[in-house]
């Protein structure tokens, strides 16, 4: 049985990925988890300097799911390739980037210096992150802002480029659209939803920012549906995200479209979670007697439905 | 290293309407607990809760001189809270640690003074057991707002802790705050050898932070955050602590904490 998918050069050995922002730098979970098990690990979104975030209180529960506000704190790049890559390197990890950026410099900046990193297999571009005002979400929320930063990017590095999407947007067909024109391996999506909570006792916004991004299983319907969408408008690969919490829910972003797929907030609950997605697809495959989980990408069947019987 | 347990409920004993004692069988957990640390816990497999909750690790049981599992003390106040405070026996709790950094343990002739406001008590069960077993000197500092709201203290009483309690009706030790009984011993004990551990709401940890900083004496905190997954993943239980250059920057309580020395912290 075949789990293993390609995302440009880059191949995994399964198309199960730790989310951006939800893995910390992988590190912190080297100790319980064996990182070798995940198809990717995803770096938290790293801008060339350090950045504090957001004051607490930084997230709050809401049905199925949670917002976020973090405000990408973060050690910068320079700390990432000293402190975090040697160790996810010794352990055998697949690592992708997720790099953020103020200006259209600052990704290549962080492009240029990830490509002389040894042990970074692809990048991610943060375009998307809701809770920061100082650029990413603005490049992200146009057609022309993607394709600007997704060709800079492609021209500093020889690394598979997987610009991460917002689904804040009205059309997220036109804007994957726009990053396969400026030449992205692939599309990662959804990042998060832009959301609020408010405590009506106090009045107050229940996050510091007032504002943040919804992730977890009460978006996952939406989120498949974008992906669908997306399919439909891109031949590069896509990597499938938003609530994604065991094989079945990874399946519906396969089918409707994800080579692969990346699971967040899911992780939250059970950091042990990567070993039952595996046996979960592996069971499914079985089942269906699929060889190749490739096989299975965009396998939806949309034709009309024959009868299968008739009453009286 | 955390494992994560599906862990039985074994019993759940109800303190009053609103606070209850809930033994877990997680044996492999209890065993490497350290006092100060704590699980990641969550009730049922649903959705409400979705996240974890964290919880200090209140007793680990023993059973005929073999660890049987552990205890939570909790305050009913959420959705994950009711739900253990509503649990029956042979109920399945999800339960992962053991997490974060414990207390530091002192040795005698130091004395240990251990300050608890409300539900805050929980990690001094497993603290007064390891103190006592080295000799050390313990005594208790315990507020809640009323004496309806003062559990276990003849536990405490047993294993030579010494008591002193407030409350804020003054059904029980003084009226009053927490801080009142610990600010007059150290006022009496002016050059006691002494290592403070508190734990309770962020108002009182600051207010013990401002105290034994008046008095010049070590103390150690045990922060509670809104904390999503317990292993340095989320980055959203940040608490603020002092860089050497003045500054300040953020660190997340579930690596770097729940237990901070308090002078560490920056008390806004």
């Amino acid at each position: 049985m075949d789990l293993s998918v390609q995302i440009g050069s880059l191949r995994m050995a399964n198309p199960f990925m730790a989310a951006s922002g939800c893995f910390g730098y992988g590190v912190e979970y080297a100790g319980a988890v064996d990182l070798t098990s995940i198809g990717a690990v995803v770096s938290k979104g790293l801008f060339v300097k350090p950045r504090e975030g957001h004051p607490p209180e930084r997230i709050v529960e809401t049905p199925a799911g949670m917002l976020n506000a973090i405000g990408l704190q973060g050690i910068g790049v320079h700390r990432y390739i000293k402190e975090k890559l040697p160790e996810l390197r010794r352990i055998g990890a697949t690592n992708v980037v997720n790099i953020c950026g103020s200006t259209l410099d600052e990704y290549v900046e962080l492009a240029r210096i990830l490509s002389d990193a040894e042990g970074v297999h692809g990048l991610e571009v943060n375009i998307s992150c809701p809770n920061i005002k100082e650029g990413g979400i603005t490049f992200g929320c146009s057609l022309h802002g993607t394709f600007d930063v997704v060709s800079a990017v492609k021209k500093a590095t020889h690394l598979p480029v997987m610009p991460k999407l917002t689904p804040n947007v009205t059309d997220v067909a036109s804007i994957a659209k726009a990053a396969e024109d400026a030449g992205a391996d692939a599309v990662s999506l959804v990042n998060t939803f832009l959301a609020m909570a408010i405590d009506i006792e106090t009045r107050r916004p229940k996050l510091s920012n007032i504002v943040g991004g919804l992730s977890g299983p009460a978006i996952r319907p939406i989120a498949v549906r974008m992906v669908y969408e997306c399919r439909r408008a891109v031949k590069i690969p896509i990597v499938g995200m938003g609530g994604i919490a065991n094989a079945d829910d990874a399946l519906e972003f396969i089918i409707a479209g994800a080579t692969a797929v990346q699971v967040g907030t899911a992780n939250f609950v059970d950091p042990f979670i990567w070993n039952k997605l595996t046996g979960g697809l592996r069971d499914y495959m079985q089942r269906h007697r699929i060889e190749r989980v490739a096989d299975l990408v965009g396998s939806i069947d949309v034709t009309k439905r024959e009868k299968q019987w008739i009453s009286s | 290293m955390p494992v994560d347990v599906e862990a039985r409920v074994i019993s759940n004993t109800r303190l009053s309407s609103d606070y209850n004692v809930i033994a877990l069988d997680a044996p492999e957990i209890a065993r490497g607990t350290a006092p100060g640390q704590f699980v990641m816990v969550k009730p049922g497999r649903g959705t409400d809760p979705l996240l974890r909750r964290p919880f200090s690790v209140f007793e680990v049981l023993e059973l005929n001189g073999t660890v049987s599992g552990l205890s939570l003390l909790s305050k009913r106040i959420g959705v994950t809270t009711r739900l253990l405070f509503d649990a029956v026996e042979g109920d399945v709790v999800s339960c992962l640690g053991p997490l974060g950094r414990p207390y530091t343990l002192v040795d005698p002739p130091t004395e240990a003074w251990m300050v608890a406001g409300g539900v805050g008590l929980a990690p001094f069960a497993t603290l007064a057991n390891a103190l006592a077993s080295r000799g050390v000197r313990t005594t208790l500092f315990y507020g809640a707002r009323s004496g309806r709201e003062l559990f276990y203290l003849d536990w405490f009483e047993a294993r030579g802790v010494a008591m002193q309690l407030s409350t804020e009706d003054g059904t029980r030790g003084d009226r009053g705050r927490v801080t009142l009984p610990l600010e007059r011993a150290l006022k009496a004990h002016g050059s006691a050898d002494v290592m403070v551990y508190a734990c309770g709401p962020e108002p009182m940890l600051e207010a013990v932070a401002h105290v034994c900083g008046r008095y010049g004496r070590t103390c150690e905190v045990s922060v509670e955050r809104v904390m999503g997954c317990g292993m340095g993943g989320c980055y959203s239980c940040v608490v603020p602590v002092k860089d050497a250059g003045g500054g300040q920057h953020y660190v997340r309580s579930c690596l770097g904490g729940p237990v901070f020395k308090s002078a560490d912290l920056v008390w806004d």
